[in-house]
């Protein structure tokens, strides 16, 4: 009995719970305990990630000498201890709560959409009484409205708390409370307000009963008819992993599959809820091919007999160089491969991945592939981080979860950004700029970084005067023990991205902390082991735009929303002679400019592999069947290879493509590595009044997406504004509110001018990737706005 | 929204607690604010939440909490008896009968006029003063006996 | 009325006055800030203070009854960080209203106390919590702390001392619970009043999560007195174990309601006397010696017991908060009862389960009784649902709320069998409630 000093420092004890003698950790509670020994005690508002409350008080066990039953959620285990869970008193105590949890709640399972996977219904049955000695009228609960996805019932309610909890110390902001007080406590939102947390669908997970269930599931299905399959999210560089639930070939709901580091058992609301796509009306399920300016359905094989002429004819014509291959970076790492393979068997280099980039003139010299620079896992054990052009809230939601996990430990974390977003976490330090001028703010940190730390700096930082805030940021790095610095999507896209990169590494180096790069979609990484980007010679995805090809083959990919500049996208796929779309949606633009659409299948019907931003590599399989005469894109791209003669084409499966291209990398890929050296740096680029500020709103990040009904009436996919903080609209003698006219270049478009005060000081910040601002053009550059 | 003098009162109340915890001030400033507004509706709330720095779902957890917040309207005079036991013992539940009647009007209801709402009140700390009535919840009156009631009714114009 | 009786009075000493007897230069010219002049001056170690009170048995007066002394002393003496005394003076349990008295005419006792408590425990900061109902009184004790401020009793090292300490008020806005130390400091850190659930006790995580000491206002206001006489005279004044002297707070059906000071160990019916006996002369039926959660005594029983924390206790109630609510014969005990399961039912704070859902459960189930439609197995019901709730929630209230109702079924049973088969009520009509009229004051 006693204390046992471990040689790693934490201090084991002796207990004995059920007459099981374990040894456990100090300071852990009774509950953790048992779970360690595989020991269930029954509990509603205990929950791993979440703060105790111990307020169900259905987890009581008797504990030796205590002379009353105690919460083994709260209670710490201490030398010697004896716990009993089923003794009488127990049992006595763990039924008696489960009267009053039952008192005043419907029984009503059959027509409860948790019944069969409810916590209290599976409890009540081991500890409920049969009948209910409460003769009283029972409470009823007004319902109460949380959004586009969080459906209510309230009544059911058992004010475990859960989902408040939640809402404050995960998603980062208190969305929801426990107003009035006793029997008459109610969880709600603030009055009128609703759930808007990108990460609200996770208190569904966490509600024990049927009080919060899933909007676009509910009365879906009984639980028990669905089948389990696992996937792998399509959506961010995070890779979350995914529980799909099928009934009828039908993906009906979506939820966490637990994995400690990637998602622990979260799901962003676009990874949960973004299924609803699959079945979008504007699904492609045949073949199509232009003839005469007319569509008809073609099968499979008159299809890819079309297409192999056509490219053929425009090779041999014009010169495979002619031809163009723009790949979604959310297509699987078996279609990239084969997408590359293909282009570069007819002779063409023009392929590429990265779609909404504007900079590429690091390639060449990285030394590997841009990555996080650690481990998911690792993020929220950062102490020190500076985070470069990101919106990652909205990006990567359960990345800035970790952030807000580190920051919560003591981690502080600085800003450099074109937007002063709310983090839900308070920034160490920050510097706000348009974006032209985010590398020399970077710059200013490096800079200060060597003189502080007594290095030289880059002698192309010469001119730079380090500001208070970069000195402030630099001072912090260098006290870091886990230090990053971590550029985001917006920093990727960046027109100087590769200056970006190469002060972020001369950063890491002076401050000896990391560098990372916050994976922008599901296949970042994938696409550069797939090789799926131009070398030589060939084309990158900004020149395949600024010099129009005859012939473009998509994968995956509506690039008027997906690339750095929709507008030069649409100009370029509607003077082609022929585009090629292999896709899983159709759309009214890509109708127009395409001739053939192939049907290819989306995530959840194929097998496929995603190399997360960490370089995990996550292969995953169908889960339901293709749709239609729907194919999965690897085996199209097989027989396209077939028809063109590509030598290697002939593959089984998708297991067979992915060990081709891993070629024996086994669970996480080789060759990661966020150096480049040889860069040179652009760091004088004037400010123009006005630049725009374009973010890529995350339910119209990709064709998915886009696609799900529910997402789409959430408030994150609000119609884009043009949005001035207030010196702006004042300069301009605009009010909020109203219509503007907005010219970039010479496009132009109207829209409702927006007070943020986040914005930096001359800057409009107009959302890309939306159908409303794609005429606009390029995400980065300067723009005039004049009242409309 | 508030007016400047209410949020004068509020920084005084915010200036007695350390300074990353003005969230303590909310009790104060809720008070502060009703008596300015009459009640507390939804943008007051939001006010104070955001003049303290707080979540608006966890100052409306605090007004809905405390009985002395009032969520809906009230009128001019809000009298508060007190029927706990130690009070009814002497008088304070026959206090509010009389009060009911006198008004025309049951608990938690406010007269026509908009003059009186009249709420029954858990133990006010007065038990020794029974009858007690607060108006306002500011006023404390003690020994209300019919005479001293129609009185006060008299006085709140 | 300021004070209506006393025998050796401490706490009360100062109250003749009345109201125009609290400002600074009163409680000075009584006396007043000796004590803490002497501590700052003399350089009284914290530990000598804390022995005087361990010594003195000073109970704590908010309910419990834990030794003042012992609780200073559990506070962390190197801690590197802020330290808080805090002061209970939600005084809600009803019949209880002895602190708002200490406050209106004495409330220089209250801080003096704080201020040394501070000292004692290397405490840099302290705050008064007032129940909100009495915000005249939480005025006037901002008033006093500006009196003290002034006269640099309070700031930055006070008396010339190295010393340094803050005092402030706070008010509550009608939530029993606050009450409750750890409802009380969520409460205080701008939250509902929902209590934590201990351990982590507040004098190792309180106010903000730091260590903190709360302590009942007439606890703060006797350290002054107490230092004064001396600990163990202190103790001598009233019995072993039962230190001193307290306030009783005596309402229902006595003559003259209010607070009296008497030593500890002084015969109830010393105190009944005290308090004018039974009002027109009826009999007494039963008490209520410790505030509303203490388990109800017959008043034969009463008769014979001692105002002690360990007679009352003995016969199986609680001295508590020294609320007496004295009962006569023209009570029903469901109806009083009632009353009593409502308050807790209203007041619950709602986070546990037994407590949020028993206590509507027991209040309707007596307010069926009471109203002529109780069931045969109701009180079989009530008594298997009160071992339910109590030892099993986050806070003491599930067990206030449970107590009492255990107490008058335990002590009436055939009152409420008769309310259940018979549809009425024991006593008869007429005389129902007669006790329980319009109460004009005092007359002296
Ligand atoms: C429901 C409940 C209500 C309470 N109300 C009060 C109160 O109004 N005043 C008070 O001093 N203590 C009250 N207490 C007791 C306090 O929790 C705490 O024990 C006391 O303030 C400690 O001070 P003391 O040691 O000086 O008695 C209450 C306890 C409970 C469980
Ligand atoms: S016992 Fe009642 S008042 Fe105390 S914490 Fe639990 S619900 Fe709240
Ligand atoms: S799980 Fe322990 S009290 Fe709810």
């Amino acid at each position: 009995m006693g204390r046992q000093y471990l040689l790693y420092g934490a201090v084991m004890l002796e207990i004995e719970i059920d007459g099981q003698a374990a040894q456990v950790a100090e300071g852990s509670t009774v509950i953790e305990a048992a779970h360690q020994l595989g020991i269930y005690i029954p509990h509603f508002c205990y929950h791993k990630k979440l703060s105790i409350a111990a307020n169900c008080r259905m987890c009581l066990v008797q504990v030796e000498k205590a002379p009353k039953p105690m919460p083994a959620c709260a209670t710490p285990v201490s030398p010697g201890m004896k716990i009993f869970t089923h003794s009488d008193m127990a049992i006595k105590a763990q039924k008696g709560v489960m009267e009053f949890l039952l008192i005043n709640h419907p029984l009503d399972c059959p027509i409860c959409d948790q019944g069969g996977e409810c916590q209290l219904q599976d409890l009540a049955v081991g500890y409920g009484s049969s009948a209910s000695r409460y003769q009283e009228e029972k409470r009823v609960v007004s319902n109460k409205d949380l959004g586009p996805l969080v459906s209510t019932d309230m009544t059911r309610c058992i004010n475990c708390t859960r989902c408040v909890r939640f809402t404050q110390e995960i998603a980062g902001v208190m969305e929801l409370g426990q107003a009035f007080r006793g029997e008459f406590a109610e969880i709600m939102p603030f009055v009128e307000k609703t759930v808007d947390s990108e990460l609200s669908g996770n208190i569904i997970d966490l509600c024990p009963v049927g009080a919060l269930t899933s909007k676009p599931f509910r009365f879906g299905a009984r639980t028990w008819e669905l089948s389990r399959r696992k996937s792998v999210s399509p959506h961010d560089g995070l890779g979350s992993n995914l529980i799909v639930q099928v009934l009828h070939n039908k993906v009906l709901r979506v939820l966490p599959l637990e994995n400690e580091e990637i998602n622990e058992c979260w799901l962003s609301d676009k990874d949960r809820f973004s299924y609803e796509g699959l079945n979008s009306e504007q699904r492609l399920t045949k073949p199509m091919v232009k003839q005469d300016g007319k569509w008809i359905e073609a099968d499979w094989a008159a299809a890819l007999d079309y297409v192999s002429h056509a490219l053929r004819d425009i090779a041999a014509k014009d010169g495979a160089e002619s031809i163009g291959a723009l790949l979604s970076p959310h297509a699987t790492l078996e279609e990239l491969y084969l997408a590359q393979k293909l282009l570069r068997g007819i002779g063409s280099e023009n392929v590429d991945f990265r779609l909404r980039h504007s900079d590429f003139s690091a390639d060449g010299k990285r030394a590997g592939t841009p990555w996080l620079g650690m481990k998911v896992a690792e993020v929220d054990k950062l102490d020190r981080v500076l985070l470069v052009g990101s919106f990652v809230r909205k990006d990567q939601p359960l990345l800035a979860q970790r952030l807000r996990k580190a920051v919560k430990r003591g981690a502080r974390v600085s800003v450099l950004h074109a937007s002063d977003d709310d983090l839900l976490f308070k920034p160490f330090a920050k510097a706000i700029a348009a974006p032209s001028q985010l590398p020399r703010l970077l710059a200013e940190v490096v800079k200060a970084a060597a003189e502080s730390k007594g290095v030289a700096a880059d002698a192309a930082l010469s001119a730079i005067v380090p500001g208070e805030s970069a000195r402030k940021i630099a001072e912090s790095l260098l006290e870091a023990r886990q230090g990053a610095i971590l550029l985001g999507n917006y920093a990727q896209q960046h027109p100087q991205a590769a200056t970006l990169q190469a002060l972020g590494h001369q950063l890491a180096e002076i401050a000896g902390i990391r560098l990372g790069f916050l994976g922008e979609a599901a296949n970042s990484v994938g696409g550069y082991v797939a090789e799926a980007l131009p070398k030589g010679q060939g084309l990158n995805a900004a020149q395949m735009l600024a010099q129009p090809r005859k012939a473009y083959v998509l994968l995956g990919t509506e690039p008027e929303m997906d690339t750095a500049d929709g507008r030069a996208a649409l100009a370029a796929l509607e003077q082609a002679k022929t585009v090629v779309a292999l896709t899983a949606f159709k759309s009214a633009a890509m109708l127009d400019y395409a001739d053939v659409l192939l049907p290819i299948a989306p995530f959840a019907e194929t097998s496929g592999t995603f190399v997360s931003t960490e370089g995990r590599v996550q292969s995953f399989y169908a889960v339901t069947k293709p749709q239609g005469d729907t194919r999965p894109g690897w085996k199209v791209l097989r027989v396209l290879g077939n028809l063109l003669e590509v030598a290697g084409f002939d593959y089984e499966s998708s297991e067979q493509i992915r060990d081709e291209v891993l070629a024996g990398q086994d669970g996480f890929v080789s060759g990661l590595d966020n150096a480049a050296s040889g860069v040179s740096l652009t760091l004088d680029v004037a400010a123009s009044t006005f630049e725009r500020v374009a973010d890529v709103p995350l339910y119209f990040a990709d064709a998915l997406v886009r696609r799900a009904p529910s997402l789409q009436a959430a408030r994150d996919a609000v119609a884009p504004t043009a949005r001035l903080n207030a010196a702006s609209l004042s300069s301009l003698g605009i009010a909020a509110g109203s219509l503007v006219r907005v010219r970039q270049g010479d496009a132009s478009v109207q829209l409702l001018a927006e007070l943020d005060g986040a914005v930096a000081d001359g800057c409009v910040r107009i959302a890309a990737a939306h159908v409303d601002t794609v005429s606009l053009g390029a995400m980065f550059g300067s723009l005039s706005v004049e009242r409309a | 929204m508030l007016s400047e003098s209410s949020l004068k009162k509020i920084d005084r109340e915010v200036a007695k607690y350390p300074a990353a915890q003005k969230q303590s001030a909310v009790m104060a400033a809720l008070a502060i604010a009703q008596d300015e507004k009459g009640w507390l509706d939804k943008d007051t709330i939001a006010c104070v939440a955001d003049y303290l720095g707080m979540a608006p779902v966890a100052v409306y957890e605090v007004a809905s909490f405390y009985n002395m917040y009032d969520l809906e309207p009230v009128g001019k005079y809000k009298l508060t008896v007190c029927t706990n036991l130690p009070c009814a013992l002497s008088g304070g539940a026959h206090a509010a009968e009389y009060v009911k009647e006198k008004l025309g009007v049951d608990f938690n209801q406010t007269t026509a006029d908009g003059r009186f709402t009249l709420k029954e009140g858990e133990c006010l700390g007065a038990c020794g003063d029974a009858p007690v009535m607060l108006v306002n919840n500011k006023r404390m009156c003690s020994f209300m006996t019919p005479m001293q009631i129609d009185k006060l009714i008299e006085e709140c114009k | 009325m300021a004070l209506l009786g006393a025998i050796n009075p401490l706490m009360t000493s100062g109250w003749a006055g009345g109201d125009a007897g609290w400002r600074l230069k009163d409680y000075v010219a009584r006396g007043g800030y000796e004590m803490l002049r002497k501590v700052l001056t003399e350089k009284v170690s914290p530990d000598d203070v804390i022995a005087t009170l361990k010594a003195s048995v000073l109970r704590g007066r908010g309910g419990a009854g834990f030794p003042t002394g012992l609780k200073w002393s559990f506070m962390p003496k190197n801690f590197p960080g802020d330290k808080y005394v805090v002061c209970n003076s939600d005084e809600g349990e009803p019949g209880t209203f002895k602190d708002r008295d200490l406050m209106r005419f004495d409330p220089h006792s209250v801080i003096e106390g704080m201020i040394i408590a501070g000292y004692a425990m290397g405490a840099a900061r302290g705050y008064n919590y007032i129940h909100g109902e009495i915000f005249d009184v939480y005025q006037r004790f901002e008033e006093a702390l500006d009196e003290a401020r002034a006269a640099g009793f309070l700031g930055s090292n006070i008396l010339g001392s190295s010393f340094s300490y803050e005092l402030f008020a706070h008010h509550g806005y009608g939530a029993y619970i606050c009450g409750e130390e750890t409802g009380l400091l969520e409460s205080l850190e701008g939250k509902k009043g929902q209590p934590r659930f201990k351990p982590p006790f507040p004098a190792s995580y309180g106010l903000y999560g730091k260590p903190t000491t709360i302590n009942n206002t007439e606890t703060f206001a006797a350290v002054p007195f107490i230092l004064r006489m001396g600990g163990e005279a202190y103790l001598n004044m009233g019995k072993p174990n039962n230190g001193g002297t307290k306030l009783f707070s005596v309402s229902g059906h006595v003559n003259k309601p209010g607070n009296y000071e008497i030593p500890l160990g002084t015969p109830f019916a010393k105190l009944l006397e005290m308090a004018g006996g039974m009002r027109g002369g009826r009999k007494l039926k039963m008490v209520i010696p410790g505030g509303s959660s203490a388990p109800v005594i017959p008043g034969e029983m009463m008769m014979d017991l001692t105002m002690d924390y360990d007679a009352i206790a003995k016969a199986g109630s609680m001295l508590g908060s020294g609320a007496v609510i004295v009962m006569d014969e023209t009570v029903c005990a469901v109806k009083a009862l009632e009353r009593l399961s409502y308050f807790y039912f209203e007041e619950s704070c709602g986070q546990c389960t037994p407590c949020r859902e028993g206590t509507g459960w027991m209040y309707r189930i007596v307010h069926r009784i009471e109203n002529g439609e109780g069931r045969p197995d109701d009180l079989e019901l009530l008594t298997s649902i009160t071992p339910n709730i109590m030892g099993r929630t986050i806070c003491a209230l599930g067990d206030a709320a449970a107590m009492p109702v255990s107490g008058f079924i335990k002590h009436y049973r055939s009152e409420f069998e008769y309310h259940i088969e018979n549809k009425r009520c024991l006593v008869p009509r007429d005389v129902q409630w007669a006790g329980s009229t319009f109460y004009t004051g005092p007359s002296c």
